[in-house]
């Protein structure tokens, strides 16, 4: 339920700036590595040097068609880039290149699952290639320091319409350009780091009501949680203030995450006319049908049709398929280790399910890691559980052997060989050990012959505890039942 | 004062190249005699840095190689650049306060592919700040004087490049032209100097003015040289996105004094009131040479030729608003002292370090892309930039190339138009088109005036038509 006054709708698009995995800069041959030694990774295209020129780097447009056509967009097969006129210390050119008035892509849309079965298309605007500024340090007591190791890297803003109707349908759709660019694998998705940027515009109006009413910007959401937070805040503080009959005040705020609360930028810094014009240094960025068919074709699966199909074709419940594709590593983990199964039966992929979304996925959860840095190789998890389905080690004894292989990095054949984790079911192996256990408590049988037939346990214990856990349990409580019942007579 | 400053090195690269090979000379002692040149002809104030040591070093090297019979086709050509063309470890001042102390940390393509051909590089030449001016008196070093009388303006932006190779301190050099910047001088001081299509040569290591204007082209005594040159620097370069992958013709190789059967048009605007009535006869005698010929011309129409200066104004400023954001004092070049806040630094860095034009032209520029003005001024200024750019493709399908003046006047008096700025702009009144529509232009020498100043003849060609404008201007060059 809403946290807001019902009368009210509010309207919102959100502005996605995603930066891409490129090997190199936007606009020069330079790394994009992240963590390098300020000022490294530099040279002087990117330090915006006298008598530099950019050259595109064709792996952008390659990625913002990714982008722009698992989204639905049109692609335009010329869009032209402009410049960003403003000046900051970490701007060396005193403008950014970007696209404004021909985008590569617009006009497309997502579809968010509002809930169970519920969807709702969200439309794109546009989609353009930029490239991002450098950092400022500030908090020193030296002085401003600059960082360009960023600038230059290349950027996409994703633009929506205003058709988000909710915070929380904002969050959705967040988190839904998140696992379309992680799945597309052009952008690492992180949003405390950065790597994902998040600006909404924001206004409210009475129910009904067609036209849109003033909207504010608010920026600096760098987690899903405080899109969500900081949008339920501001509309709030909107219906508010037109409640108490005074107007919205078109501006841009700030969400201070530490008061839960935004805050007005400083008018100096937002009052930018920045005085877009085309770039003259590059030319248009042709596109043709070639070329988006190729990219078309190497698309990966959408992540909501892969999700249907892992209900479908290995019988695994929703919620299991709804974890196991909200990323594509993920999903991927899952089906090699599908694969890796001698039968694919529903018990089977079950069992593949419950591994991978408990034991990987606490370990990549509690080791703070990616899925891609999981050192498990699927192969392995599957040959593990081959085992289990073959019953050569029962599900308790996999638990030692999957700790066991995170640890020594071997198969777990080789691990349960090493360790003599092999079930045993060998008869006449656990009837030489029944055998002895019997004839060692005289007392106890005579209470089964008595009628105490519960002591049945304490003989099932008792081998195990002798074979340390190995012996089949379903072989032992039959042997011990024949054996005991025998000397009834 | 003619006389002057032809006394050493007054050579075109034929003399040099056969004394060479007579073993009569050496790329060592012409580079000797040039660099005395340099020294003899300071007051002219045309150079800005002179590289003495690495000149004379890549002479012997070059010398080695002459010997070996690895010299490549410039070896003995001793060539000076505009300082906005970036050197290697060198300063580029651009003629401003602001990069005073900056050293470029890469070669330009153009000086790489010279360096490559065996040019040596003799120095870096004196300009309007930012190559914004028509006279080089805009230079925060000092004006540059032209040789025939001191008391004159050699014609800007490239005014350095032109006196270099005018009074015989190179044996050609570099200049850059963004509305008229390398015709214009080369007019003003009687040589030859060309504008080659935008896109033919690369832009990599030019310090851009307005970039989809600016070209780097030649300065040369003969338009042989100039072609010479030209076909070394020429060519796609992938660090230039805009730079062509049109293939380089010989572009010396096809000068054959042969004009029959041409067309050249005349274009009609660039024959009105304005116009120096000796700069109209001089003209009109070279045009009754070219009828004699063989050439058929005839008179053509360029009807938005009226709109070109205030298009160029417009467009041009924008670009350079945009362009020189980057001195901003913050991680080169000069920065004011004492300064408070960012803004502050910002504001005093840029008032102290750019000159009167270049802060003129920045405010032009941001105030027609401001919000509610662009429409009005770069939006209509783009339309009019196509329209004068068909206008060409038109006249081009009836001629092959278009004979006009380059200047409406010779040589002016230093200090007659500096607080006159559209006096000034008028200046380029013939030239600024060329770099609107993007086509080539050359200007060569076309007699004198009573005062002895030199006329110059512009001819303008169709997109990569160089060989066509060599032509016609190789065969005026010698004839008459």
């Amino acid at each position: 339920m809403a946290m807001w006054d019902q009368r009210y709708e509010p309207v919102i698009g959100l502005e996605v700036h995603a930066q891409l995995l490129t090997q190199s800069k936007a606009f020069c041959s330079c790394s994009t590595k992240f963590g390098q030694d300020p000022n490294s990774n530099v040279c002087p295209v990117c330090l915006g040097m006298p008598g530099v020129l950019p050259v595109l780097n064709l792996s952008l447009v390659e990625f913002i068609l990714r982008m722009g056509l698992a989204t639905h967009c049109s692609v335009a097969p010329r869009s032209t880039f402009a410049r960003k006129n403003y000046f900051y210390p970490d701007l060396p050119k005193g403008y950014q290149i970007s696209q404004y008035e021909e985008p590569i892509c617009h006009g497309g849309y997502v579809e968010v699952e509002l809930e169970e079965g519920r969807w709702k298309r969200i439309g794109i605007t546009r989609i353009h290639m930029e490239e991002d500024a450098g950092k400022s340090i500030h908090d020193l007591d030296v002085d401003t320091l600059v960082d360009v190791n960023r600038c230059g890297v290349p950027l996409i803003e994703i633009v929506s319409e205003p058709d988000i109707r909710s915070p929380r349908e904002a969050y959705l759709y967040v988190h839904k350009i998140r696992q379309i660019v992680t799945y597309l694998g052009i952008c690492d998705g992180n949003m405390e780091e950065g790597s994902l940027r998040c600006d909404a515009n924001v206004s409210v109006r009475l129910k009904g009501e067609t036209k849109f009413g003033t909207k504010t910007e608010v920026k600096n959401m760098n987690s899903f949680r405080f899109v969500e937070k900081a949008l339920e805040y501001e509309i709030n503080r909107q219906i508010d203030l037109l409640e108490s009959g005074e107007q919205v005040v078109q501006e841009t705020l700030l969400w201070d995450a530490g008061q839960g609360i935004v805050l007005p930028m400083r008018s100096k810094e937002e009052a930018h006319d920045y005085r877009y014009f085309p770039e003259p240094d590059l030319v248009p960025v042709v596109v043709t049908q070639e070329w988006t068919d190729r990219i078309k074709e190497t698309l990966p699966e959408d992540p909501t049709e892969r999700r249907n199909r892992f209900v479908a074709e290995y019988n695994i419940p929703k919620y299991d398929a709804d974890i196991l594709t909200s990323e594509k590593a993920l999903a991927d983990y899952f089906e090699a280790v599908i694969r890796g199964l001698k039968t694919k039966s529903e018990e089977n992929c079950k069992l593949a399910s419950n591994w991978t979304m408990g034991d990987v996925l606490r370990v990549i959860n509690t080791e703070k890691i990616a899925v891609s840095d999981f050192p498990l190789p699927p192969a392995h998890l599957a040959e593990m559980l081959n085992l289990i389905i073959g019953g050569t080690i029962s599900g308790k004894i996999a638990k030692d052997v999957f700790e066991d292989m995170l640890k020594t990095r071997e198969s777990p054949k080789v691990i349960v060989e090493k360790k003599g984790l092999v079930q045993v079911s060998d008869i006449a192996a656990i009837e030489t050990i029944v055998d002895e256990i019997l004839a060692k408590n005289r007392q106890q049988v005579e209470s089964y012959l008595s009628g105490k037939t519960q002591v049945l346990g304490f003989f099932v214990g008792e081998t195990m505890k002798a074979t340390k856990g190995r012996a089949n349990p379903k072989i032992v409580n039959e042997l011990l039942r024949k054996k005991l019942e025998g000397r009834k007579e | 004062m003619d006389g002057k400053y032809r006394c050493t090195s007054m050579r075109t690269f034929d003399s040099i190249s056969s004394d060479l090979s007579a073993g009569k000379t050496s790329c060592e002692q012409i580079t000797q005699e040039y660099l005395r040149a340099v020294e003899g002809g300071k007051e002219l104030n045309a150079f800005l840095a002179v590289f003495r040591e690495s000149a004379l070093e890549q002479a012997q090297t070059v010398d080695r190689r002459l010997t070996a019979g690895t010299a490549g086709p410039l070896a003995g050509t001793v060539v000076a650049i505009k300082d906005v063309i970036c050197v290697r470890d060198e300063a580029v001042t651009c003629g401003s306060k602001i990069l005073q102390d900056f050293r470029s940390l890469y070669d330009a393509t153009v000086v790489s592919r010279l360096k490559q051909a065996d040019a040596v590089i003799i120095g870096k030449t004196n300009m309007d700040e930012f190559a914004m001016g028509s006279s080089t008196e805009n230079s925060a070093f000092g004006r540059v004087k032209l040789p025939l009388d001191q008391s004159r303006v050699p014609g800007g932006s490239s005014g350095g490049s032109a006196v270099a190779v005018a009074a015989g301190m190179a044996t050609a050099s570099l200049g850059s032209d963004t509305g008229g910047s390398i015709r214009q001088p080369a007019a003003f001081t009687g040589i030859v100097g060309l504008k080659p299509t935008y896109g033919r040569v690369s832009r990599y290591g030019l310090v851009a003015f307005a970039s989809s204007f600016d070209t780097i082209g030649p300065f040369a005594l003969t338009v042989k040289d100039a072609a010479r040159v030209l076909h070394v620097i020429a060519g796609y370069d992938e660090r230039d996105s805009t730079s062509a992958a049109v293939p380089v013709p010989e572009y010396a190789g096809s000068l054959d004094k042969e004009v029959r059967g041409v067309r050249v048009g005349i274009p009609r605007e660039y024959f009105e009131e304005g116009l120096n009535e000796e700069i109209r006869a001089a003209l009109e005698r070279k045009i009754d040479l070219l009828r004699a010929g063989g050439v058929e011309v005839k008179e053509v129409s360029l009807p938005y030729t009226e709109y070109a200066i205030a298009t160029y104004y417009i467009l041009v400023t924008a670009e350079a608003s945009s362009n020189l954001a980057r001195y901003d004092g913050a991680r080169y070049g000069y920065r004011a002292r004492r300064t408070g806040d960012l803004l502050e630094m910002y504001t005093k860095s840029r008032s102290e370090g750019f000159g009167p034009e270049v802060k003129r032209r920045i405010m032009l520029g941001t105030y027609v892309l401001s919000a509610g003005y662009y429409d009005a001024y770069y939006r209509k200024g783009q339309k009019v930039r196509r329209l004068i750019q068909e206008d060409f493709i038109r006249v081009f399908q009836e001629v092959d190339c278009l004979v006009t003046p380059t200047s409406p006047t010779t040589a002016f008096k230093a200090g007659e138009k500096v607080d006159d700025p559209l006096q000034m702009y008028l200046s380029d009144i013939y030239t600024t088109s060329a770099n609107l529509a993007g086509i080539p232009g050359i200007s060569i020498p076309c007699g004198r005036d009573r005062q002895g100043l030199p006329i110059g003849l512009q001819i303008l060609g169709k997109h990569f038509g160089e060989p066509m404008i060599l032509r016609v201007a190789d065969f005026l060059e010698t004839a008459g």
